[in-house]
């Protein structure tokens, strides 16, 4: 996803130069009302007054960004220290989605690697099956996974029920199954991706590095995932961009005991609290790191492109 | 031939159904009404109903604030929320007169505090919030706070409370015998105090899953509304609900009429319909509460009058209200809870 767009030939696109710039018209439109303005809203109420109760009062205001940076006590009249409530809830979502990521990443490598391997008429099929959780709402699958993972769910009757362990393994409403569950919301933006990157992938240049002696782990390391190293970038972008900003598997999964950046912004809008300048700032905050994240990947992208 | 009947047969139902009177678009909780008396208003007043679902007070509000408002005829909010609602001005007047029904509203619910005269609202369901007890996993006395906020080791990290900052402070208010918007700064640091020490038992804050979690055993003590309550044991938890002796949550859910309400005729209607003792009776025995309407006993199910959720044992605390605080107050109560879900 990240990596086919840069080729296309360059000498016929003078002749298509005005048509393009219609045919593009669409996309800018679509960028510019569903990705720019609600940003630039978000953006303006947060440096707006909040209304008590929800709402926000049309006055400058650093207020959202001063709460969240600064530590003025229970009662709010002490003097600025540093803020670690909220920091302490964006480090916990990031080390959260991380681990989802990872996860993805180990279970999903290796199934894309997999179904770009069968024969070009299955391959078809295995994505196919791949998609097929995916026609469910992400509520009920959620649901479902914690059903599975319960006290007294079929995950536990089994360990306990062989022998394996003698007490039912306690994962509902802890870190782990909020990983869990956020890895298994998100697979298939991580398997499909790398298995559109290793069904590009030339496996002649495998089998002339084992021609020339080269071990598998090195020919693994050396040519195979450089070559799909874009499929794997996307893929982690992908898993790890939506995981930051959920709440449903923290909620249903974790229990909601501790806020994850998603759940603290809901908050904000739903919640008592009612402070909407916060939850744009909060938004902000959020969409700044992600964009720093992004920008990272790209810069890497280009060094290793040359 | 058989072919055309069945196209004017179609055509003569689609033309049925575009001539409805109009509509009534309903904002309501989940799980709170029964089908069937949607669709008996529907037929009786010949109107389309619509109804989308919210999961707390505040959601509501907030869904309204941010433009929902003119969208729907009536909402169901309860007690504080409808003197907030009044408040911030998203609440039209009943006129007198507009309510042929107005009279079966039982005199103690006639004139709340939090609705005046009831000139926005009518009464839906009362009830109340405490907690239930799995009485396979704890058989000691559970007629105390403590069991939530100071639980016995048996069920420290089995109790589920609700994701509702309201009932969630004014429970621990309760507990500590302090007023639900205490200004006193001792107070409220030995309420942030005692709530992030009893934080350490509990296992999971949900609102949604409240009675779910209960029935499937992965809590053994949840904070909960009592008709949710009724029903877990309906569907074989075998838990009690408590009576604490420092008091208890209640509440009462009304039917009011929105500002800009698209189809106020129809949504008059509606609050008619509901304060017929018939139609009411038939929520009670869906939601397991208690109606405000005079009346409606010979339609109520025998169960319900027995059922211990209804039924506050003589030693019980006294049942409070959630209180509306002022701004600066309700900062602080923010803070705290921050402080408890960081």
């Amino acid at each position: 996803m990240a990596g086919g767009a840069a080729t296309g030939g360059s000498s016929t696109s003078d002749t298509y130069a005005e048509a393009r710039t219609w045919l593009l018209l669409p996309a800018w439109v679509t960028l510019g009302i569903l990705v720019l303005a609600p940003v630039a809203i978000m953006l303006v109420y947060s440096f707006l007054t909040k209304e008590f109760r929800g709402g926000v009062i049309w006055e400058f205001s650093l207020g959202a960004y001063d709460q969240f940076f600064c530590n003025r006590g229970l009662f709010g009249d002490e003097p600025c220290s540093i803020e670690w409530t909220y920091i302490q809830i964006f480090w916990r979502s990031i080390w959260q989605a991380g681990a989802a990521t990872l996860l993805s990443l180990a279970i999903g490598f290796p199934t894309a690697y997999f179904i770009a391997t069968r024969p070009p008429r299955q391959r078809t099929l295995w994505v196919f099956l791949v998609t097929i959780p995916y026609w469910v709402n992400l509520l009920i699958r959620t649901v479902s996974m914690k059903f599975l993972l319960r006290d007294e769910g079929p995950l536990n009757d089994f360990l306990t029920g062989t022998g394996l362990l003698s007490e039912p393994l306690a994962i509902v409403n802890t870190n782990f199954a909020v990983q869990l569950g956020l890895f298994y919301s998100y697979l298939p933006f991580m398997v499909l991706p790398i298995y559109a990157a290793v069904e590009r992938y030339n496996f002649a240049l495998s089998e002339a590095a084992s021609d020339l002696y080269a071990p598998r782990w090195t020919v693994l390391r050396r040519i195979l995932l450089p070559s799909v190293k874009p499929g794997i970038v996307a893929g982690c972008i992908l898993v790890f961009v939506p995981s930051l900003g959920s709440f449903l598997a923290p909620d249903l999964l974790g229990g909601a005991r501790n806020f994850m950046i998603g759940s603290l912004i809901e908050e904000q809008f739903k919640g008592n609290a009612g402070n909407w300048p916060f939850g744009a700032a909060a938004s902000m905050i959020l969409l700044t790191m992600v964009l720093i994240i992004l920008l990272i990947f790209a810069r890497q992208q280009a060094k290793a492109e040359g | 031939m058989k072919k055309l009947v069945t196209t004017a047969a179609a055509l003569a139902l689609t033309a049925g159904m575009a001539s409805a009177e109009g509509k009534l678009v309903i904002y309501h909780w989940f799980e709170y009404i029964p089908q069937d008396l949607l669709d008996k208003f529907a037929e009786e007043h010949d109107v389309e109903v619509v109804m989308d679902t919210y999961d707390s007070n505040e959601a509501l509000l907030a869904s309204l604030k941010a433009g929902a408002i003119g969208t729907y005829d009536v909402a169901v909010p309860g007690d504080y929320m409808v003197q907030i609602m009044a408040g911030e001005g998203l609440l039209d007047t009943i006129e007198e007169g507009e309510l042929a029904n107005k009279g079966n509203i039982q005199p103690e619910w006639a004139d709340p505090s939090f609705d005046p005269g009831r000139a926005h609202s009518i009464p839906y369901q009362w009830g109340s919030t405490s907690f239930a007890v799995n009485r396979d996993d704890f058989d000691g006395p559970i007629d105390s706070t403590d069991i939530l906020f100071n639980p016995p080791a048996a069920l420290s990290g089995k109790i589920n409370m609700l994701d509702s900052q309201g009932e969630v402070m004014a429970m621990a208010a309760l507990h500590m015998g302090i007023p639900q918007c205490s200004t006193d700064r001792e107070q409220l640091k030995a309420l942030n105090a005692m709530l992030q020490e009893a934080k350490q038992h509990w296992a999971s804050f949900n609102s949604d899953t409240a009675k779910e979690v209960l029935v499937s055993g992965d809590a053994s003590v949840g904070q909960i509304y009592d008709g949710f309550a009724a029903k877990a044991r309906q569907e074989g938890a075998n838990i009690e609900y408590a009576f604490p002796k420092q008091g208890y949550i209640v509440w009462m859910d009304n039917v009011v009429l929105l500002k800009d309400a698209p189809n106020r005729e129809n949504a008059l209607k509606f609050m008619d319909f509901l304060l017929e003792p018939e139609n009411i009776a038939a929520v009670t025995n869906y939601a397991r509460y208690v109606a405000g309407v005079d009346g409606v006993g010979p339609f109520l199910d025998p169960e319900l009058a027995k059922q211990p959720e209804s039924n506050p044992p003589a030693d019980a605390g006294k049942g409070v209200f959630i209180e509306v605080c002022d701004q600066q107050t309700q900062e602080v109560y923010d803070q705290i809870w921050t402080n408890l879900k960081k």
